[in-house]
């Protein structure tokens, strides 16, 4: 088996790794395909399907689907962009988020990527959902309104702080993240240095008395938009 | 006093934890049983549970929550799960539920002062062709009517059991009359093949498959070109072949029995009737993949069945045909084992069931790697559906040859079709595959049907104009389901019932799944309310696309279909229903601000 694998992206020949996927082939090529459920450090979610690509004329998930020989993959059609457009407007309605007053805003990845998509208002009703707020426990607390089930802070408890504390309950529209204690986030060992507290990409799990020490203006997204770090990964051509 | 009674708990909950070996991959028959035992598996049995088997707590949590037939509430002694499907609409549910509300004098979702009854809703049972159905106390009682719940109700309330009452109902026909099931279902099987329900000697097929060597049965296999029979049509030879060629770990071959489409009953009266033949089809496809251990993963729906299952279980092992050197094969080795569902329709997706088998929650997984690679507990695991290893054993037995005369082209072989709704003979037909859809109308006494729903919600709902097209794999796939609309029903209000079945069925993993069904259900609320636009057609036909095109599993990509096949056939009936504007708002205003105006003495001007 050779070590490099070839494939067209966007018409532009890329190579990728054995047991990579698209989207970490994409990476290391410099091309950005937005995703929200996907982070480096943790397997791949595949919840969100924002990464969804057209592989050879098929619709995937970049982030479940392993990079192959000869895939001819599309990242930036008309089509795609409004399908994930979507998706992120369904996170949007789905939930309630409050972006002028939230303490994530400008460090928030589905704010930053609703920008990147030149989302103005969603095409959806908004459903208003009643969402709990887990509060009991003094450093952490996690605010259902905000969350968008990505299951990031889930696999990071698991995968990463090997103490899986947090995991999903319910299904369908009424599934949530929940704290493994009948006690709530107060009943389980969770500190503001664990994985599962930082991998979140929204204002939902938050430290408490963090929330303005990097100033509105100086976050992650005020002055490039969401997907700039991979991007200047492109090679000179 | 609280505490004592937590510590008798805790020996209890051991106990239990005990029986399945205190094996978290057993967590389903556990929180099962605890149901059984306590009538809900409460937060602190939950507590005891997870210390029991020594996993997460969230992780029991999160099952518990999963699956229909699991309350963390307390629930009735005697739970009733009436079935909202949309044949039982139409055969009188509404009455039936409301009979039930005041013979209990509960509502729905309510639980009796005594604790003796509950009244919750549940997604279709498979009692389609006999409708309306509920399981009460675990057992199905069918062909329900309001005087039969008053008298239901009264026999509970005065002592009898379940099993009781259905024997003053009367028990049903073929096996529904063993002695270890004793159920008041009916087979109807209106008409039996050659393959599947014709006379079977036990052992014919596995005695056949051991004389050969395993790659020969799944040469025969792919050359009777049968595949799967859950709709999708995978060859089933193929999947053999990729199953018994994987590398690592052992094989396990698993029959999933969780047929939850609506309107799907097929799986039941093979089960009931023929559970050798299907047995027999695991056993021979253990010989074919190297497996030394089968699963059969039934739907809890089904649980009536089951001490005559293992029964025939039994006996198969005292005749050889299971346990070790299976049928005199010296070396082969092969057991089944039946793992309960707890109710979800999502486990009915290979992955899901999987999911669901190691004691979790019922979501698919992502592939690659796909179950034939890497399945049950990373094991390579070949999946299929009963009338497919039905079917696979009959192949084996008989040949290739004598298989692909019946059916035409490449759908070989005859399929099983469950039929319900407005015909004069509902129930199980077993037909050559390729027939067209009004021969079948014909055939099961369908006077002038308005639409059938082919292959239930996930499937296609189609008008006369194409009466004339074929079940079979290039033109409408079925898992069996067929469901006759006659001229007077309201497809309006069995698309909306098909939209909450979704809604209430999607595990909630991806996005376009979980939010699209509810958008969609929103949608057809307000075209029924009269407030529907030209707009909200359109709309429901781009946001069916996004979710055909994104969702992760077979569930997402086809929940859109009760929408999108009416609308492209039955257009008429959604333009009556709506305004011709382009844009309405999406509520009545007066309706909307009544309770405040009430509250504020001050009322909206007439324009």
């Amino acid at each position: 088996m050779s070590d490099k694998i070839k494939f067209l992206m966007e018409g532009k020949e890329c190579t990728g790794k054995p047991g990579q996927s698209i989207l970490q082939a994409a990476d290391d090529n410099g091309v950005y395909i937005p995703r929200l459920c996907y982070h480096p450090d943790l397997k791949p979610g595949g919840s969100c399907r924002v990464c969804t690509v057209n592989v050879n004329g098929r619709n995937m998930a970049a982030c479940t689907t392993p990079v192959a020989d000869g895939m001819v993959i599309l990242n930036e059609t008309e089509e795609l962009r409004d399908l994930r457009r979507a998706l992120v407007e369904m996170l949007f309605i789905e939930g309630n988020h409050y972006c002028p007053f939230c303490e994530k805003s400008g460090n928030c990845e589905l704010q930053a990527l609703a920008y990147r998509l030149k989302i103005m208002a969603p095409r959806f009703p908004y459903m208003f959902p009643e969402r709990k707020l887990d509060a009991t426990h003094p450093a952490i607390f996690i605010d259902g309104n905000r969350c968008i089930q990505c299951g990031r802070c889930v696999r990071a408890a698991e995968e990463v702080d090997h103490k899986p504390i947090l995991g999903f309950i319910g299904r369908g529209v009424a599934m949530r993240i929940k704290a493994g204690s009948s006690k709530g986030l107060a009943g389980v060992e969770i500190g503001p240095e664990d994985a599962c507290v930082k991998v979140c990409p929204v204002g939902s799990i938050i430290v408490r008395e963090t929330a303005y020490r990097t100033p509105i203006g100086k976050r992650t997204y005020d002055h490039q938009p969401i997907g700039s770090d991979i991007e200047a990964r492109a090679p000179e051509s | 006093m609280q505490e004592i009674n937590l510590k008798a708990l805790q020996g209890e909950i051991k106990a239990i934890a005990a029986t399945e070996g205190n094996q978290r991959t057993r967590l389903i028959n556990v929180v099962r049983k605890v149901q059984a035992a306590y009538g809900q598996v409460s937060d602190p049995m939950i507590d005891l549970i997870s210390e029991a088997l020594s996993m997460p707590r969230i992780e029991v949590e999160g099952v518990v929550s999963f699956y229909h037939f699991l309350s963390k509430r307390k629930l009735g002694r005697m739970p009733v799960f009436l079935n909202s499907s949309a044949v039982a609409e139409m055969m009188g549910l509404k009455e039936v539920a409301a009979a039930f509300e005041k013979a209990a004098g509960i509502k729905f979702g309510e639980v009796t002062p005594d604790e003796l009854l509950s009244l919750s809703w549940t997604s279709c049972i498979g009692m389609s062709d006999q409708e309306p159905a509920a399981l009460i106390g675990g057992l199905p009682f069918v062909r329900l009517t309001p005087e039969k719940v008053f008298s239901i109700i009264e026999g509970l309330r005065s002592g009898k059991s379940p099993q009781e009452l259905v024997e003053k109902l009367g028990v049903g026909d073929g096996n529904n009359a063993h002695p270890l099931v004793r159920s008041m279902v009916n087979n109807h099987l209106q008409l039996s093949g050659q393959v599947l329900f014709s006379s079977f000697t036990n052992g014919a097929a596995l005695r056949k498959a051991v004389s050969l060597t395993p790659e020969q049965v799944i040469e025969e296999v792919k050359r009777s070109r049968l595949r799967g029979r859950g709709g999708a049509g995978f060859p089933t030879g193929m999947k053999w072949d990729f199953c018994r060629k994987a590398q690592g770990g052992e094989h396990y071959v698993f029959c999933n029995a969780d047929e939850g489409e609506p309107g799907t009953f097929t799986d039941r009266v093979l089960l009931t009737e023929k559970p050798e033949l299907v047995f027999e089809g695991m056993t021979v496809a253990g010989y074919a993949i190297d497996a030394e251990h089968g699963i059969l993963y039934l739907r809890q729906e089904y649980q009536y069945l089951l001490a005559y299952l293992e029964d025939v279980l039994e006996k198969r092992r005292t005749a050889g045909l299971l346990g070790k050197n299976c049928a005199g094969k010296a070396g082969f080795n092969f057991d089944i084992r039946i793992q309960m569902g707890a109710g979800a329709y999502i486990c009915g997706e290979e992955s899901a069931l999987i999911n669901s088998t190691e004691g979790r929650r019922g979501d698919p997984r992502d592939r690659p790697p796909f179950p034939v690679q890497s399945g049950y507990l990373g094991n390579p695991t070949l999946v299929n559906n009963v009338e497919t290893l039905a079917a696979a054993a009959r192949v084996v037995e008989n040949g290739a040859e004598w298989y692909i005369v019946f059916g035409s082209g490449q759908s070989t072989g005859t399929k099983l079709l469950s039929v319900s709704g407005d015909c004069r003979r509902p129930g199980v037909y077993e037909l050559p595959m390729g027939l067209p859809v009004r021969m079948i109308l014909a055939v099961v006494g369908a006077e002038n049907p308005q639409a059938v729903q082919v292959g239930g919600p996930s499937g296609t709902f189609i008008a006369e104009k194409d009466f004339d097209r074929k079940i079979c794999y290039d033109d409408l796939s079925t898992g069996g389901a067929l469901i006759v609309f006659g001229a007077d029903r309201d497809i309006m209000s069995i698309v909306y019932n098909f939209a909450c079945f979704f809604e209430s069925e999607s595990c909630g993993w991806c996005v376009p799944c979980r939010v699209g069904t509810r958008l969609l259900k929103a949608k057809l609320e307000k075209i029924n309310q009269g407030n529907g636009t030209l707009r909200d057609l359109a709309e429901m036909e781009q946001w069916g696309k996004i979710m055909k095109s994104t969702s992760r599993c077979g569930l997402g990509q086809t929940a859109a279909n009760p929408e999108l096949t009416t609308l492209a056939n039955f257009r008429s009936i959604y333009q009556h229903r709506i305004k011709e504007d382009e844009y309405l708002t999406g509520f009545d205003l007066k309706t909307a601000v009544a309770e405040a105006c009430e509250a504020t003495g001050r009322y909206l001007q007439d324009e």
